[in-house]
C-alpha cells in the first residue's frame, strides 16, 4: 500500500517532468489507482515504481492512462439521453449551427450516442461535436469508431429506453466481434487532446457534456472547470454533468437553471 | 443512552451486504435510536438502476436521515449514508465522500472491499465494519483492512444469513471480533454490548 507522502512524490514528479498535474484529483480514488498499478505491474517497491515513471516515457503513457478512469458506455443513464432529446435538442433546433463539446469523452461512446440523437432529430447536418480528453490513446480509439460487439445488446436496450425507435444495429456494421459505426456520424466529430486542469476555453458552445469526470477532481479543481465551462457557454446554452455531479455550491450556480430532475442546466444569467 | 461498549460519538459503522442483506437492514434500522451518536454507511450490491427506491425504502424504516451519497457529500454523525448504484464509494481524509466509476471489483460496483478499505484508511480504530448475507466473496478483504487499521469486525452468523457464503468467507479469513445473529447485531449497535 502506498503512503500519502509517496503519492505526493509521484504527483510532483508528474508535474515536474511531464507537466501533468494530478495534485487536485480526489485523493482516495487516485491512491487506489496507484496501488492497483503497483500490483498489476508487479513493482517490488515504491522506489522501483517511481524510477520507472521518471525514466521511461512509454511507461508514463500507460501510467497516466491507468491513473485516470476511462470506463464509459453508450446511452449511459438512458433517461438523461431522453431529456437531451426532449428538452435540449428541441430548444437548439432553430439554431443555424449547433456546437457540442464532450469534455472527458474517453473512447467516444458518449459522442456517438449524441451524434445518433442529433441525427434522429434531423440536426446532425448542422452540428459539430468537439470531443476532448487528456489521454491521446482513448481519442485514437474514439476516432476509429470501432467498438467491441459484446456490449451492443446492452447499448441497444439503453438506446430504446432513451426514446430510440429504430433497430440500433442500423447505425453500425458488424465484423469479427467488432462493430464500426457509420462514417456519417464520425464526419461530424472533431477529436483533440485538452486537459481540463491546464488548458483554456477554445470555442463557444451550445451544449457542453462533462459526465463522470468531475467526480475525480477535488472542489478547487471542479471550481476551475466550472469557470472554464461558463466562459465557453453562450447565452441559453446547456451544461450536462454525470448522475452524481452538481454545480450546486459552485460560483457559477446562480447563472444556471436546472432542467427537470436530470443533471442538466441552462445558462439563463 | 448506553455509554459503555464499542460505540462512542464519531465512530463510523460501515455495513456491507449482498443477497439477503436488505431484510437484515429492514430489521436493524427501526431499532436504531434517533438521534444517532455515530454515522452509518451502507454499501449494498444492487441492480444498476439509478433510481432512489432503496434509499426511500430504508428511510421509511427510521427517523434518522438517510441519504444516498452524492459526490463530495460530507460524512456527519447522526446520518445514514447509502452508496449509490453503479459507483464505488470512497472516503477522503477530510471526511467527504468520493465516487468512482472505475472497473467492477468482485463483479461489483459498488464494491464492499473498495468502500471498506478506503474507510479503514481514514477512520482506523474508529471504524466498525459489518458484513451481512451474500453470495459473493466481496467484503472479506475490506474487513481484513479494517482489522489491520485497528477497527472492529462484525460478521453475520452464517446460519442466520439468507445466503451464507459471504459471511463464511469473512469468518475464514478476517478474524472477526463478533459473529452475530440479527438480534445480536441490533444489541451491539444499540447498547454496545
Ligand atoms: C469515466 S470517463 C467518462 C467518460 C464519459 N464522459 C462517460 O460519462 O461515460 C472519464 C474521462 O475523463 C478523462 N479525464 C480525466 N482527467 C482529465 C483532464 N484533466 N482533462 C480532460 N480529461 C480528463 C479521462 O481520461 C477519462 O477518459
Amino acid at each position: 500500500m502506498i503512503e500519502e507522502e509517496e503519492v505526493d512524490l509521484l504527483l510532483n514528479d508528474l508535474v515536474d517532468l511531464y507537466g501533468y498535474d494530478f495534485t487536485h484529483y480526489a485523493r482516495a480514488s487516485l491512491k487506489r489507482r496507484i496501488n492497483r498499478l503497483w500490483s498489476l505491474d508487479r513493482f517490488p517497491s515504491f522506489a522501483e515504481l517511481r524510477y520507472r515513471v521518471r525514466s521511461d516515457s512509454d511507461y508514463l503513457k500507460r501510467f497516466v492512462e491507468e491513473l485516470t478512469v476511462n470506463v464509459t458506455e453508450m446511452f449511459r443513464d438512458p433517461l438523461f439521453y431522453k431529456a437531451l432529446r426532449t428538452e435540449v435538442l428541441t430548444a437548439l433546433a432553430a439554431k443555424p449551427f449547433i456546437r457540442v463539446w464532450h469534455a472527458g469523452c474517453s473512447t467516444g461512446e458518449e459522442v456517438f450516442s449524441m451524434a445518433i440523437l442529433l441525427k434522429e432529430a434531423n440536426l446532425l447536418h448542422k452540428s459539430l461535436l468537439y470531443a476532448t480528453d487528456l489521454n491521446p490513446e482513448v481519442l485514437e480509439a474514439a476516432r476509429n469508431g470501432i467498438f467491441a460487439m459484446g456490449p451492443m445488446k446492452q447499448y441497444s436496450e439503453n438506446y430504446i429506453l432513451s426514446g430510440g425507435i429504430h433497430d440500433f444495429s442500423i447505425y453500425y456494421t458488424a465484423q469479427y466481434g467488432y462493430v464500426k459505426f457509420d462514417e456519417e456520424l464520425t464526419r461530424k466529430m472533431v477529436f483533440s487532446t485538452h486537459n481540463l486542469v491546464s488548458d483554456r476555453s477554445f470555442n463557444e458552445f451550445d451544449l457542453i457534456l462533462c459526465r463522470n469526470v468531475l467526480i475525480y477532481f477535488d472542489k478547487a479543481l471542479q471550481e476551475r472547470v466550472f469557470t472554464l465551462f461558463d466562459e465557453s457557454l453562450g447565452p441559453l446554452s446547456f451544461l450536462a454533468l454525470g448522475a452524481k455531479e452538481t454545480i450546486k455550491f459552485s460560483s457559477i450556480q446562480a447563472k444556471y437553471k436546472q432542467i427537470g430532475s436530470e443533471k442538466l442546466w441552462r445558462k439563463v444569467g | 443512552m448506553a455509554e459503555s461498549g464499542v460505540i462512542v460519538p464519531n465512530k463510523v459503522v460501515i455495513i456491507g451486504g449482498s443477497t439477503g442483506s436488505i431484510e437484515v437492514l429492514l430489521q436493524l434500522l427501526p431499532a436504531l435510536q434517533s438521534p444517532l451518536a455515530f454515522s452509518v454507511v451502507i454499501v449494498l450490491h444492487r441492480k444498476n438502476t439509478a433510481d432512489s427506491t432503496l434509499a426511500n425504502l430504508l428511510s421509511l424504516k427510521t427517523a434518522i436521515p438517510v441519504k444516498e451519497v452524492d459526490d463530495k457529500d460530507i460524512l456527519q454523525p447522526g446520518h445514514i449514508y447509502l452508496a449509490p448504484a453503479d459507483y464505488h464509494l470512497l472516503i477522503e481524509l477530510d471526511g467527504s465522500f468520493s465516487l468512482d466509476d472505475s472497473e467492477k471489483v468482485n463483479y461489483s460496483r459498488p464494491s464492499i472491499d473498495v468502500a471498506f478499505e478506503s474507510a479503514a484508511d481514514v477512520f482506523g480504530p474508529a471504524l466498525i465494519g459489518v458484513l451481512l448475507s451474500g453470495a459473493n466473496a466481496d467484503g472479506t478483504n475490506g474487513l481484513i483492512a479494517i482489522k489491520q487499521a485497528g477497527g472492529q469486525v462484525v460478521v453475520q452468523q452464517p446460519e442466520t444469513a439468507q445466503v451464507a457464503f459471504m459471511p463464511q468467507q469473512a469468518i475464514l479469513r478476517s478474524q472477526p471480533d463478533y459473529i452475530l445473529d440479527v438480534p445480536g447485531l441490533i444489541a451491539l449497535l444499540t447498547t454496545g454490548i
